[in-house]
């Protein structure tokens, strides 16, 4: 563990996974907290509610995960007594870009996915890097079990190239409940093999209606 | 007389030991439009009337949510009372940043009464023109507070000030010692009366002022100026038949007799 002076960082695992749909976003993130071998909780939540049409979910070093959290958090409070509304998933976006590049030369090592709702009620997710490099995307995975869990969204979902022109929507034709489950198929599967990965899922949906979460089990080893 | 030689600047005294343009200061708080707020145990309500400089404009904002927990009410110089509702905010804001739980009203006052008292000691800056009621619910309870200009702070069970805000202290004066016992509803209507007293006259409207309220199970917020204008019907109703109509309200009658002070 920490006995370099000079390494401030820890990988506490985790794996997170964003999903858009025409008219919802699916955001999963296991709940389990980790260091080196060992699991320091098994109920952690990954996943925080930003605005009433927007959700982050992080994996990576949860120290830096909060104070992340808690920046945008207050950020949104600002713009909620200037602006008189909340924050629009595209504009927190950038926010959350903006705030990630700020420490370029000390990051948060955090690895986010922020989903919700854009202003015409489509669903969006946005993957980051560390520091601050978006992109709007149909569906993305982060964290420990990413490089697990991406291969199958990518075989299931068949998003088309941002690239192509004319440009073609990148939300999955899937149900709310199709997608909802495609998201608990591929956890479990990551759970098999990623160490870091296990212990419950917790999924929240975004659509019209609001924001609902759940939670499911998954291997605990 | 004497008061001429002794006003050009904030710092300086006069013979009488007084500070001259921290009172010019509070002057400009009694020209301003008015505002009220009454509390109970459990919630507390601000009012304020909505004056617009003709007709032709809309009126400027003179309530503020400061957090969940924390609204404000201003009059005087509201350009200075939104500057001083962004500072209140920002410190709310920090304050949950870093202990996890909503800033205290009482410790909220303070500050913002160590930054007015700032400017009645510095040659280079002026005391803020704006009289503030700071209405906030904490783990102490429900709180009404009054900032001056001059760097004091004062709690009140309820307070009026601005223009004609007479009218509305002595409303309230009259009906105070019950207000702890008050419902949410109860209290609302008291503030929009004591509104009405300051009108001194002229009609009372939704349009014309502006409710808002905090409790314990809600964050503050302005209410919706149709329940606004149902409580002013209900009040009219009430005033046009005074002695059958609701018990409470016994003194609804004869509140049109009010004595018109300043």
């Amino acid at each position: 563990m920490a006995l370099r002076r000079d390494w401030v960082y820890e990988n506490n695992g985790g794996t997170c996974v964003a999903i858009a749909g025409s008219d919802y976003c699916v955001i999963a993130a296991d709940t389990r907290l980790s260091v080196g071998y060992s699991i320091y909780t098994r109920e952690f939540s990954k996943i925080c509610n930003l605005a009433d049409k927007c959700v982050l979910a992080t994996s990576g070093f949860q120290g830096d995960m909060k104070a992340l959290q808690k920046n945008l958090a207050a950020r949104h409070l600002i713009y909620q007594h200037q602006h008189n509304k909340q924050m629009s998933c595209p504009a927190m976006a950038q926010l959350l870009s903006n705030t990630l590049y700020y420490k370029r030369f000390f990051p948060y090592y955090t690895f986010n996915i922020l989903g919700g709702l854009d202003s015409d009620g489509k669903g969006c997710v946005f993957t980051y890097d560390a520091v601050g490099s978006y992109e709007r995307v149909g569906y993305s995975a982060q964290g420990t079990g990413a490089g697990l869990i991406i291969p199958v969204l990518d075989n299931q979902l068949k998003s088309p190239s941002p690239l192509l022109l004319p440009a073609k929507d990148a939300v999955t034709p899937l149900s709310e409940a199709e997608a909802v489950d495609l998201v608990k198929d591929v956890f479990a599967s990551a759970t098999e093999r990623d160490i870091y990965t296990g212990d419950k899922v917790e999924i929240v949906v975004i659509n019209a209606s609001g924001i609902r979460q759940e939670l499911m089990e998954l291997r605990k080893d | 007389m004497f008061r001429n030689q002794y006003d050009t600047d904030v710092t300086t005294w006069s013979p009488a030991g007084r500070l001259f343009q921290v009172e010019y200061a509070m002057e400009a708080v009694k020209q301003g439009a008015a505002a009220v707020g009454l509390r109970s145990t459990s919630h507390v309500v601000l009012a304020t009337v909505n004056k617009a400089t003709s007709d032709l404009s809309s009126y400027q904002k003179k309530v503020f949510k400061v957090d969940d927990h924390i609204g404000v009410a201003i009059s005087g110089l509201t350009a200075d009372g939104r500057v001083l509702s962004r500072y209140l905010r920002n410190e709310c804001i920090n304050h949950a940043f870093v202990y996890e739980s909503p800033l205290p009203v009482s410790r909220l006052v303070v500050r913002l009464a160590d930054k007015a008292q700032v400017c009645t000691q510095r040659s280079w800056k002026r005391p803020y023109g704006v009289g503030l009621l700071v209405a906030g619910l904490d783990e102490t309870g429900a709180h009404l507070y009054y900032n001056c200009p001059s760097g004091n702070y004062f709690e009140y069970q309820a307070f009026a000030i601005g223009s004609r805000s007479q009218a509305a202290k002595t409303f309230l004066e009259r009906r105070f010692e019950s207000f702890n016992n008050y419902s949410r509803d109860e209290l609302i209507k008291d503030a929009v009366f004591a509104i009405k007293e300051t009108l001194q006259g002229e009609k009372l409207t939704s349009a014309i002022c502006t409710v808002a309220i905090l409790g314990k199970d809600e964050a503050f917020h302005l209410i919706d100026q149709k329940i606004i204008q149902e409580i002013i019907d209900s009040i009219e109703i009430k005033e046009d038949a005074p002695a059958e109509q609701a018990p409470e309200q016994d003194e609804a009658g004869s509140s049109g007799a009010a004595p018109m002070d300043i």
